[in-house]
């Protein structure tokens, strides 16, 4: 006799881990499945920045929920989850940003985020390897730094103690009425599925709009106290979300091993995921102008990722359109690692039937089905 | 950054890489250029010892190198690749781009090091390494020193250290005295090894040889105080000043496959003239299977006459190099490593030095990447290139993901 799980998550991701451990949470048997190694798909790629980010309320919502819900579950997240509250500074290069600096932080106070401005002073004393000159920033002191490797398996672990079950190096080659098919054939039985694969889901449903923004990132050795914050440039959105140009910018991260992690860059329809030297030296040399001092450190390492990209850079949450046994969970972006908290919360929410903290619609995957987004 | 052209390049100019120019040079008008990372040309085996190079065949290669006006760039890693037909290096006055037509790889081999309690005690270091620390001036005068772990470096290591004064307690080779036999038995076919072999053996002969025998423990409260070796299932304590140990050597094969070689078994694949599965792409030496400096040199004289389309004059080579790849296949086969070493390690034993992973934090794992991406083993600055190759030895598992740079390199030098 084959048992029958209530949901089938694919996809052990951040995102895919985080909604089995709250759904397990809830009573529900879960099964996880996963075609390779834990975590090894986009979710080894990214950087670890918790960031409450305010380019859209949509994004802000989810963002700042998923936030809180970190500093929660931090209380007891093991050591090698790096877990650190390091905070942001945005940093503002030139009177421009002035006034960008002013607007940020309205929005953050007024939706109760502590913020401090930063003058050229306080922000050298804060990070003395920063170049000189440099106007001042905002300090978002609550954002946080994770080693979503280890927070994934921990998510995992908690999922397990509540017994859910993890099938790994088994991929997912077709979703069906009453389960999954494996690719040796097996059926896995389970009345609700959740795909959570990443930038791959789309393999599995064609209808999924979701594109890979290709990203590098650099480590080097060990620099005790190298930087203290993690600081990205104030023009960080407008590079970040041009949807068509290749695109570079500040963002450099401390490690609690005392590393240095450099980004970031974003590239649209590059497949493969060698290193692009052009792209590489256009996000070193940005990262040369904020922070000179970065040229005599030693690059142990360059590696890309492709973040998961919707048309609306809003993930995809919640009961697919027209599959009324399928959710989807996936389309995170640049931010799934941050949003995997609130978007179990959400996914979980929907699945019980409640209402969730914060707005679910705007994730829903149903907002495709909309005129504004009709494919031309 | 700075641009160098050439016809011929060579990485690594150890025995393989110098023999590989000189083959060029001699037998065609071709522009070569060697690159190394190390202040002089020599490789492991030949690198000068205090300006002074021993080896009366190195000083003769070295000599012609010099007088074929072959280029040499010192001090220079390379770290990544540019485009198919360029390299990039890191030298101390930046980086360099090298184009060439053809390109020689001579990466030579490393130490294997396998972990056991204690082996990261100060005063516990890689027999090679020792030696090499000791070449750069390190003292080992009426210094006591356990020479430990597999193969014929771990002889040539203590008649070394011997001759500069220390004491050499005793040697303990893990492979058995049988297998031992069995290979001196077959060095008639060398006369020249065999030679070799007396000389050694004759300037240690009153040194401890152990066989069957491996260093299980190195104990010491801050620096390394005593060893615990076992022979035949019997374990004595030795109180000693050092620990020279090492378990034969691992081909440098990150370059490579890096560009994109294909690899068999752990080492470069190469047809008959050297050519690896990159067309214009040649390996010499170590990466292409630990053989030891004759076979290198025969390699490396094939592939300089393969890459110059002297097919013809590279098959009157191929005999030697056959009875020298016979010697070497029974050499690795002698000191090939028994499943015992396996179980050294506790919970406790550091397997990655660079980010302090322990044994008992990896061994449930599957492979290298799942230690790699939860426990960060491997990820550290040497890229896991010593724990790689004792993890492979202790769970079997491949790490054979090389990303660039293959070696640490500064941010400037990436970008200029
Ligand atoms: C360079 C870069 C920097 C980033 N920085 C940050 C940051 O600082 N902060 C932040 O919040 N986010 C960041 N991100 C984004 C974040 O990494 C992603 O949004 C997040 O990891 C997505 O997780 P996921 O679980 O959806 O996808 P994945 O991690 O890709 O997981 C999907 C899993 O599904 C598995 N799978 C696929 N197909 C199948 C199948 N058919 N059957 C079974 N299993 C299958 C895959 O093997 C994979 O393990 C960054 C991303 C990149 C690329
Ligand atoms: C630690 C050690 C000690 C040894 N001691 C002895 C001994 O005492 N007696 C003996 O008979 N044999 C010894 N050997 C074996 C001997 O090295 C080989 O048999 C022989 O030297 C092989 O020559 P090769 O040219 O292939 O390699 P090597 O001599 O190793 O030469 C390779 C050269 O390439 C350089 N190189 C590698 N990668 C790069 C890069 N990316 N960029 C730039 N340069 C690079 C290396 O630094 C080195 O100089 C030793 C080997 C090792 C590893």
């Amino acid at each position: 006799m084959l048992m029958t799980f209530d949901i089938a998550i694919i996809g052990a991701g951040i995102i895919g881990s985080a909604c089995a451990m709250r759904l397990s949470k809830e009573g529900f048997k879960v099964v996880v499945i996963e075609a390779n190694e834990i975590a090894g798909g986009t979710t080894s790629t990214g950087m670890g920045h918790i960031v409450v980010m305010d380019d859209s309320e949509a994004q802000f919502a989810l963002t700042n929920y998923s936030q809180k819900l970190w500093e929660k579950l931090a209380e007891e997240m093991p050591r090698d989850c790096e877990y650190e509250t390091c905070g942001t500074i945005w940093v503002e290069a030139d009177d421009e940003e002035m006034a960008e600096v002013r607007r940020k932080k309205d929005f953050y106070e007024k939706r109760n985020v502590k913020t401090e401005i930063l003058d050229e002073k306080s922000l050298r004393e804060a990070e003395p390897n920063l170049r000189e000159n440099l106007i001042g920033g905002l300090l978002v002191p609550n954002d946080s730094v994770v080693y979503q490797l280890c927070a994934t398996q921990f998510f995992l672990d908690k999922a397990m103690q509540n017994g859910a079950k993890l099938l790994t190096g088994k991929r997912v080659v077709e979703i069906l009425e009453n389960g999954v098919r494996l690719e040796n054939g097996d059926l896995i039985k389970a009345n609700k599925i959740i795909n959570a694969a990443g930038f791959w889901s789309k393999d599995l449903m064609q209808d999924l709009r979701i594109v890979k923004r290709k990203g590098h990132l650099v480590i080097t050795e060990r620099y005790p106290n190298f930087v203290k914050h993690q600081l990205v440039e104030l023009g960080y959105l407008k590079s970040a979300h041009s949807n068509d140009a290749d695109s570079v910018a500040f963002n450099v991260q401390p490690r609690m091993t005392e590393q240095v992690l450099i980004g970031s860059s974003r590239q649209f329809g590059v497949d493969d995921k060698t290193i692009d030297y052009e792209i590489a030296k256009r996000m070193i040399k940005r990262a040369l102008e904020y922070m000179p001092k970065l040229r005599k450190l030693s690059a142990t390492r360059v590696w890309t990722g492709f973040r998961p990209a919707t048309p609306d850079n809003l993930p995809y949450i919640g009961q697919h359109p027209k599959l009324e046994n399928v959710y989807l969970a996936t389309g995170h972006e640049g931010l799934g690692i941050t949003t995997s908290l609130g978007t179990a919360e959400i996914l979980t929410d929907e699945i019980i039937g409640r209402d969730s903290e914060i707005d679910s619609k705007v994730y829903s995957p149903s907002r495709f089905e909309k005129k504004e987004f009709a494919r031309e | 950054m700075d641009k160098m052209q050439t016809d011929i390049l060579i990485i690594g100019g150890g025995a393989a890489g110098m023999s590989a120019a000189m083959s060029v040079a001699e037998n065609s008008n071709l522009r070569v250029l060697i690159v190394d990372d190390n202040p002089t040309l020599g490789g492991q085996i030949w690198r000068s010892e205090m300006g002074k190079i021993k080896s009366p065949e190195a000083k003769k290669l070295i000599e012609k190198i010099e007088q074929n006006e072959i280029e040499i760039l010192n001090k220079a890693q390379v770290f990544a690749q540019n485009d198919e037909k360029s390299l990039l290096a890191e030298t101390p006055n930046g980086a360099v781009q090298m184009h060439f037509e053809k390109l020689i790889l001579a990466n030579g081999a490393r130490e294997r090091f396998l972990p056991f309690p204690g082996w990261t005690l100060p005063n516990v270091f890689g027999a090679g390494g020792l030696q090499a620390l000791v070449k750069s001036g390190l003292s080992v005068e009426n210094k006591r020193i356990v020479v430990s772990g597999t193969g014929p470096l771990l002889l040539a290591v203590a008649e070394y250290l011997k001759s500069k004064g220390a004491i050499i307690l005793l040697i303990s080779e893990q492979t058995s005295r049988m297998k031992l036999l069995k290979f001196g038995l077959g060095l008639w076919r060398i006369p020249k090894k065999f030679f070799e072999a007396i000389k050694l053996q004759s300037k240690l002969q009153r040194t401890v040889y152990l066989t069957n025998s491996f260093v299980i423990k190195a104990e010491g409260k801050e620096n390394l105080e005593a060893v615990n070796i076992v022979q035949n299932g019997k374990n004595r304590r030795v109180e000693c000043d050092f620990l020279a140990c090492g378990f034969h050597l691992v081909p440098n094969i990150e370059l490579a496959l890096m560009l994109g070689c294909e690899i068999m078994d752990g080492n470069v694949l190469v047809d008959k003239f050297q050519e690896t599965t990159l067309e214009n792409v040649f390996c010499v030496g170590e990466p292409t299977g630990i053989g030891g400096v004759e076979l290198s040199l025969t390699e490396g004289k094939i592939a300089g006459l393969s890459a110059i389309d002297k097919k013809e004059k590279a098959k009157e080579l191929f005999t030697q190099k056959e009875k020298l790849q016979r010697f070497a296949n029974a050499l690795n086969e002698t000191f090939s490593l028994r499943d015992e070493l396996q179980s050294l390690p506790n919970e406790e034993t550091i397997v990655c030095r660079c980010e302090d992973v322990t044994f008992g934090k990896i061994k449930d794992f599957n492979s290298f990447r799942e230690a790699k991406l939860q426990a960060r083993c491997g990820m550290g600055s040497c890229q896991g290139k010593i724990c790689g190759s004792a993890t492979e030895f202790l769970f079997d598992w491949k790490n054979e993901s090389v990303r660039p740079p293959i070696f640490p390199v500064k941010l400037e030098n990436l970008v200029d």
